[in-house]
């Protein structure tokens, strides 16, 4: 067998092992899927009203603003999050070690890891979108540049929030406290990127420090998918599309270095 | 020519902070050996086996197995050997079927899964979730990892804490089963036993450095060493005096001991004793050599008390 094809044939091994671990782990589903629908349910719920724009404008629904920053919300969670706990987890308990121990290429376990962070991202966006065109009449963009925006932020915020989630192992130090070191960033960052509220009423200074991580891109691009554009221009002064993918794609390049520099495959030992 | 040694290491010296859990190791096994490591809690066992098997990074020395250097071998090498760990986790939610079929999956030639797993005796166990199995049935787990590529080498850590006597007497006829395939084995046991009846050789570790090695039946000069010649005098024998060797008792339990460097000479004067007194045999004669135990137990004693020595030294002391 060539290396490429060996190297194919494991990482889809280790996706379909991914998969299986996974769908199995109860906890873990819950706090997946449950907790963004919960979110979207609860939020869309209270703030039912609507959106008021200029003279000429219809206004738009509060769950039509809310779903996408909720996606880009949801991506981060289950490829960030839920990878920097996992592999963190599996390198304390000396899951890692055991692979690390045969013949399989570390590139597959990651390949594996990456994969199902993409399939699961691709679930939650489904989940997501289900419940908000279902239950809060949320309305999908017709063009099919929109929808290719949207593919691009799925592709470049799943890759490059993964690649950061591999990164970010290294500075968990057990098993245990791997949920409380993941946690609060991703918490801050979804609140100073605007995902449970509007952007334009976070502060200045925060918006700053929320431009310099992916989520507030990835809630903004996605915005633009389901939004028109004077909403764009009311939070974030215009879409600025092209900015947003850009600096995705920096993300998922820088990301792709960081990993790679600061993974360490077994710990615990000299 | 002589094959290659599966293991050569010289001078492996491992530190943490002020433990020295290797002192200086020298270990050379070679292709087709069974090798036991005997030694305390805490002697430097495991710090050695993982030096070997390129999980540590010794602080000096070098150590070549199956012709690499551990530290830096890739895949090629990894599918060569077989690990088995004093301890990592477990794919809690997957079955002892999906995580040895797995895990084969791994290595370019390796053993049929249902196989291994009927090896360490875990047939009809297939579809249960490893979260669910109890202690010594996750060990069975560990070693049907360790043995389903195939390899050439093994590394097992303390490989049978934990087995029941059956499971034990499994993985020695599935470590033998593999000797005898010419493959070689170094493990770790605080079973002398064990070692006596699987190794080749073994070694015994204290505080870091090798005490003793060589062949379990000869180690720590058994068989050059003092032997202990018992018997029983009945009849005649019990009432006549008994002949003048050096060192003779009588033990409380009415048995007659001697222990000597010449046993077979002790034996003889005996049997001429007794013929002369009209006896033939001596009864419930036994010639018994230091048993592996009793040689490890003196060692470390020897060692502690050293220890214990040089620590009542003022403060300056070589250490
Ligand atoms: N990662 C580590 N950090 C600090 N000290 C360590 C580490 N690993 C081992 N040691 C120390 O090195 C010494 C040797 O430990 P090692 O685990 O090799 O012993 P062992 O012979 O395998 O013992 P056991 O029979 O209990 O398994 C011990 O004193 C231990 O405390
Ligand atoms: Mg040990």
């Amino acid at each position: 067998m060539t290396g490429s094809r060996r190297f194919a044939r494991l990482a889809l091994l280790r996706l379909q092992v991914e998969l299986l671990t996974f769908f199995r782990t109860p906890d873990q589903l819950f706090f997946t899927f449950l907790l963004p629908v919960l979110f979207v349910v609860v939020f869309s719920t209270i703030f039912s009203g609507d959106i008021q724009g200029p003279p000429g404008e219809p206004a738009v629904p509060f769950p039509q603003y809310f779903v996408p920053g909720m996606i880009a919300s949801g991506i981060v969670s289950v490829t960030f999050a839920n990878l920097a706990t996992g592999i963190a987890i599996e390198q304390h308990e000396g899951l890692l070690r055991r692979l690390a121990a045969t013949p399989l290429p570390r590139s597959a376990y990651f390949a594996g890891k990456v994969a199902l962070a993409f399939v699961t991202s691709v679930l939650i966006v489904i989940v997501i979108l289900a419940i908000g065109v279902a239950a809060f009449g949320v309305s999908l963009p017709r063009e099919p540049a929109k929808w290719a925006v949207f593919a691009a932020v799925l592709f470049l915020g799943a890759g490059s929030c993964s690649l950061l989630g591999i990164a970010y192992t290294r500075i968990i130090r057990s098993a245990g406290s791997a949920p409380a070191v993941v946690q609060p960033p991703y918490l801050v960052l979804q609140f100073i990127s605007g995902v449970f509220l509007q952007y334009s009423v976070v502060p200045g200074w925060l918006q700053a420090v929320a431009s310099v991580f992916p989520l507030k891109w990835m809630a903004q691009a996605l915005r633009s998918v389901f939004l028109p554009d004077w909403i764009g221009r009311d939070d974030y002064g215009s879409w600025q599309t092209g900015t947003a993918l850009l600096v995705l794609a920096a993300w998922f390049a820088g990301a792709a270095v960081l990993a790679r520099l600061s993974f360490r495959w077994s710990r615990g030992q000299g | 020519m002589a094959a290659p040694p599966a293991i050569a290491a010289r001078g492996l010296v491992k530190r943490y902070g002020a433990v020295e859990a290797l002192a200086g190791v020298d270990l050379e096994v070679a292709a087709g050996e069974v090798f036991a490591l005997l030694g305390p809690n805490g002697a430097g066992k495991t710090t050695l086996v993982e030096i070997l098997e390129g999980f540590r990074r010794p602080g000096a020395g070098e150590a070549r197995v199956l012709g690499e250097d551990p530290a830096r071998a890739g895949p090629a090498w990894r599918a060569r050997i077989g690990v088995v760990f004093q301890s990592a986790g477990f794919f809690d939610v997957l079955t002892v079927r999906e995580v040895v079929a797995h895990f084969a999956s791994f290595y370019p030639a390796p053993l049929d899964p249902a196989r291994v797993i009927a090896m360490v005796g875990l047939d009809g166990q297939e579809r249960r979730r490893l979260k669910h199995l109890s202690g010594g049935q996750k060990r069975r787990v560990d070693l049907a990892l360790g043995i389903v590529g195939d390899p050439e080498l093994i590394f097992l850590d303390e490989p049978t804490t934990g087995l029941d006597p059956e499971g034990r007497r499994q993985l020695w006829a599935v470590i033998r089963q593999f000797a005898a395939l010419g493959k070689t084995v170094l493990l770790t046991t605080h079973y002398l036993e064990e070692a006596e009846a699987l190794a080749d050789r073994v070694a015994i570790i204290i505080r870091g450095r090798f005490a003793a090695q060589g062949a379990p039946a000869a180690i720590g000069g058994r068989e050059e060493g003092r032997a202990t010649v018992t018997f029983h005098p009945a009849g005649r024998l019990a009432e006549a005096p008994l002949p003048p060797l050096p060192g003779l008792e009588r033990l409380p339990d009415g048995r007659v001991a001697l222990a000597t460097a010449a046993p077979t000479r002790a034996v003889a004067e005996l049997a001429r004793w007794a013929e002369a007194l009209g006896e033939p045999e001596l009864p419930g004669l036994e010639i018994r050599r230091p048993t592996l135990e009793d040689v490890y137990l003196r060692l470390v004693r020897a060692h502690d008390a050293e220890a214990d020595a040089a620590a009542a030294l003022p403060a300056g002391g070589s250490a």
